[in-house]
């Protein structure tokens, strides 16, 4: 009874997500306001009807409803009930449903807090929304149900995928699916700018908080997946340009190409249309992801579409969407780059150039990761293109990137003097240089070039904040006005600095582990001992324990550094019940300087196990540099005056009127 | 998106009982820096039958007999190249994850070139039409226009307090 209640309810939110994808915007061109206004409450329902529906799959999955299929294949009784939640999500159909139910959930945020805003931009916002929903629940509704009921009763369900059973996987794909969808507020607010032809300041503003909200989503949800992946997969990598992240990572690039064009049409009204250009790229990237993704053409290029009704339904979607939307650029955007002048040393020239960098990077991630269906379909011969390639271009970019962040917080609008800039870096400039050649010592750089690179890079984009900081609080009344310049505007400021910390961190997180990383694979028997780097791992032999779904052998290790003992390590193979399949529990003393990582490989015989013994030093700043990110994008929509638009200065309204006439004679 | 991975992942256990390590121990090598050469070798081939993962992550029993295969050649003392070339004669260029320079590859190895070119040249157009550009500047109707919309606004602002 309550998966019908939950069928029930996704088909209700497919009829108002059909319904707030069409009247409202009628309202809206015709002027009939009662239909303009029916945007609020449809948004309401369908979030109200996709949280039913969500709810009654939860449920299903808590009752061990085994007669719906999608919980007999992937839940059992024996699971732990925080799993049976995660899922929910653990699969196809259910991280459809999720998908949906978060676009619902940002579609009623908008219309809650969208108070500042005119009806008009409101109605059409959600109704573009309305549309990509629809599109999504009848995907799920005619392709991939989830409340599907099977009519032979399973006594047992197949179990959660082993691998998903894990905090990490419980939290990867609702923090990514948050973000993925977050860019459909942006791409609304787009769509609907295009749609009213009102392409001024005031949609860069209104638009700026959400993206920034949908790129902290999605930075934490690709950070959550590389941690997972690290700890999880048994492998020790946190990265392997698989196309599955790749489909993660395109949008976040394209997303921060957004987010920083956003500051310049919100700042000077200007690069509107490749704002806007950005907003639907960024979105596109995300059905795009789903459609790599869900469709399996990328997963092997042996086999297309492992469902061909999925494949072909989404890429009909997505033609319809990116098709569509680009269509309409065409028709409405004027041309690419409007706006007022500015000079070659400036903050909108540097932050042209961080666009360009970016989305030729995202093309470069796109291309290399379409690269092998492309030359299969031209029959040019099957290609693989792996970490080697993408390494390669991740170094072509970054550096430049890493360069320009530097002088990003210092540079002005419209124009800086270069002398004056020269000299407030210097100091920045020397010491990073300095930092550079000490990395060329042989121990720190192991004979790459890219250690000095990297810590070259990693200190300048340190001493050049601070630098600015510093510039920033003189120009106040000193350091003691950081606090009041933090409770006041210069919120966005700081988070700024905060993300572009970042930065620095996962470069030299990166850096370290790429090149000063240890790995060893060996056959252990119990009592014996490994040097890796300054520490000896003894290990003490294999046991059994029992968990609640799985049986494990478990193997101790004795870490000592200097004689003394660092850490006990207990990694797990585990056997569950449902599955009977091996699985690799690694296990990790970890620390902001160093990963002690261990591994249990196969049962040698005879006590004997092989053994994966890994010393990873500064892996953490990796993570942790993501989650210096987000909180830097916090930080920023905090920033008060995104919450009140009535507060506002007149020096800003006399910005935005200034916009609106300007956009008006262009 | 990353739990469809999930779904490969599990693909990948029917076919190969991953089992994360164990992959280079029954080898021996003269000393450390031959074992991480033969690793990075290992690393750069892919593992035919898994969804993607390479020779030395796999613990596919394919796998292991390509790598016993690639062991036993490196023991004869062939050198990388040879080595590459013997499996690329055998399975195609499908087998390396770093896809060799030649006809076929070079749009994946110049066009990346070409699109910094592009970004590069959309960059110079950019700045030189927008260093060059005059200001907008606003006629007397203009400033008519302005004056209404501030007062707009400040008399909005009064309203609300």
């Amino acid at each position: 009874m309550i998966p019908e209640i939950g069928h029930f309810a996704l088909v209700l939110s497919m009829c108002l997500a059909i319904a707030q994808a069409i009247f409202p915007l009628i309202g809206t061109m015709n002027n009939t306001p009662s239909w303009a206004a029916l945007a609020r409450p449809l948004a309401w329902g369908q979030a109200l009807f996709l949280t039913i529906a969500l709810g009654a799959l939860t449920y299903a999955f808590l009752v061990n409803d085994f007669s719906v299929r999608y919980v007999a294949s992937n839940s059992n009784t024996l699971l732990p009930t925080v799993y049976k939640i995660s899922a929910v999500w653990g699969a196809h159909e259910g991280s459809l449903l999720l998908w949906a139910f978060f676009l619902g959930i940002w579609s009623a945020a908008i219309a809650v807090l969208s108070k500042g805003l005119t009806q008009e931009v409101v109605s059409r916002v959600l109704a573009v929304m309305g549309m990509v929903n629809a599109g999504f629940v009848s995907f799920m509704l005619f392709t991939s149900n989830p409340f599907e009921r099977l009519f032979q009763i399973p006594a047992e369900g197949r179990d959660l995928n082993p691998l998903l059973q894990d905090i990490g996987l419980a939290l990867h794909p609702p923090t990514l699916y948050l973000g993925y969808v977050g860019f459909s507020v942006a791409f609304g607010f787009a769509i609907a700018a295009l749609i009213g032809g009102r392409l001024d300041a005031s949609w860069a503003r209104w638009s700026r908080p959400w993206t920034t909200a949908a790129w902290v989503w999605l930075t934490l949800g690709i950070t959550i997946g590389s941690w997972w992946a690290y700890y999880e997969l048994g492998w020790g990598g946190w990265w392997f340009w698989d196309p599955v992240e790749n489909a993660s990572f395109m949008p976040w690039i394209a997303g921060t190409a957004l987010m920083h064009s956003l500051a310049v049409t919100e700042k000077r009204g200007a690069f509107r249309s490749w704002t806007l250009m950005l907003a639907i790229l960024a979105f596109s990237l995300c059905l795009l992801g789903t459609f790599l993704v869900r469709s399996g053409v990328l997963t092997s290029v042996h086999a297309f579409a492992a469902d061909p009704d999925r494949g072909i339904f989404i890429l009909i979607f997505l033609l319809i969407t990116i098709g569509g939307s680009l269509a309409l650029y065409a028709w409405r955007a004027p041309s690419i780059f409007s706006g007022g002048r500015f000079d070659l040393i400036s903050r909108e020239s540097f932050l042209l150039g961080n666009n360009l960098l970016l989305t030729v990077f995202t093309f470069l991630v796109l291309f290399g990761t379409l690269a092998p269906l492309i030359y299969d379909a031209l029959e040019w011969g099957k290609i693989s293109v792996g970490f080697p390639w993408f390494n390669k271009m991740f170094l072509m970019v970054t550096p430049f990137l890493a360069v320009l962040i530097g002088f990003g917080p210092l540079m002005r609008w419209k124009r800086t003097d270069p002398k004056k800039l020269v000299k407030k870096l210097r100091i920045a400039m020397i010491v990073s240089v300095v930092i550079g050649l000490i990395a060329f010592l042989p121990a720190i750089s192991t004979g790459s070039l890219l250690v000095p690179l990297g810590m070259f890079l990693v200190a300048w984009i340190i001493t050049s904040h601070i630098t600015a900081i510093i510039d920033r609080l003189k120009h106040k009344q000193g350091i003691s006005h950081i606090f009041a310049d933090l409770a006041g505007k210069g919120r966005s400021y700081y988070g700024m600095v905060v993300a572009h910390m970042g930065v620095a961190m996962f470069i030299l997180g990166a850096t370290m582990v790429s090149h000063h990383g240890v790995e060893k694979d060996l056959r252990m028997s119990p009592g014996e001992s490994a040097e890796i780097s300054a520490y000896r791992f003894k290990f003490e032999g294999v046991a059994h324990t029992p968990g609640p779904n799985y049986t494990a052998n478990q193997g101790e290790f004795t870490i000592y550094l200097d004689g003394e003992v660092e850490a006990v390590l207990k990694p797990q193979k585990r056997t569950y019940f449902a599955q009977g399949r091996p699985m690799t529990e690694a296990a990790i003393d970890w620390g902001l300087t160093r990963d002690l990582y261990v591994s249990l490989g196969e049962d040698l015989g005879g006590g004997d196990w092989s053994v994966r013994l890994y010393y990873k030093p500064f892996v953490r700043w990796i993570w942790l540099g993501g989650l210096a990110m987000a909180i830097g994008g916090i930080i920023c929509i905090s920033d008060r005056r995104y919450r009140s638009k009535k507060e506002k200065k007149p020096q800003q309204a006399y910005t935005e009127a200034a916009n609106t006439l300007v956009t008006e004679k262009s | 998106m990353k739990t469809v991975k999930l779904a490969i992942f599990i693909g990948l256990f029917f076919i190969s009982g991953l089992a994360g390590a164990a992959a280079l121990s029954s080898y021996t090598f003269a000393d450390q820096e031959e074992e991480q050469a033969f690793r990075e070798l290992t690393a750069k081939i892919r593992c035919l039958v898994c969804q993607n993962q390479s020779l030395a992550d796999s613990d596919a029993e394919l796998a292991n007999d390509l790598r016993r295969e690639v062991y036993a050649l490196w023991k004869e003392k062939k050198s990388e190249d040879e080595i590459v070339d013997f499996l690329v004669s055998r399975y195609g260029d499908f087998v390396l994850y770093d896809p060799p320079l030649k006809p076929s590859t070079y749009i994946l190895w110049f066009g990346p070139f070409f699109l910094f070119l592009l970004g590069g040249y959309i960059l110079s157009r950019t700045l030189k039409s927008k260093t060059e550009d005059k200001e907008v500047e606003l006629t007397n109707e203009d400033q008519q226009r302005l004056k209404t919309l501030l007062d707009d606004d400040n008399e909005n602002q009064e309203a609300t307090k």
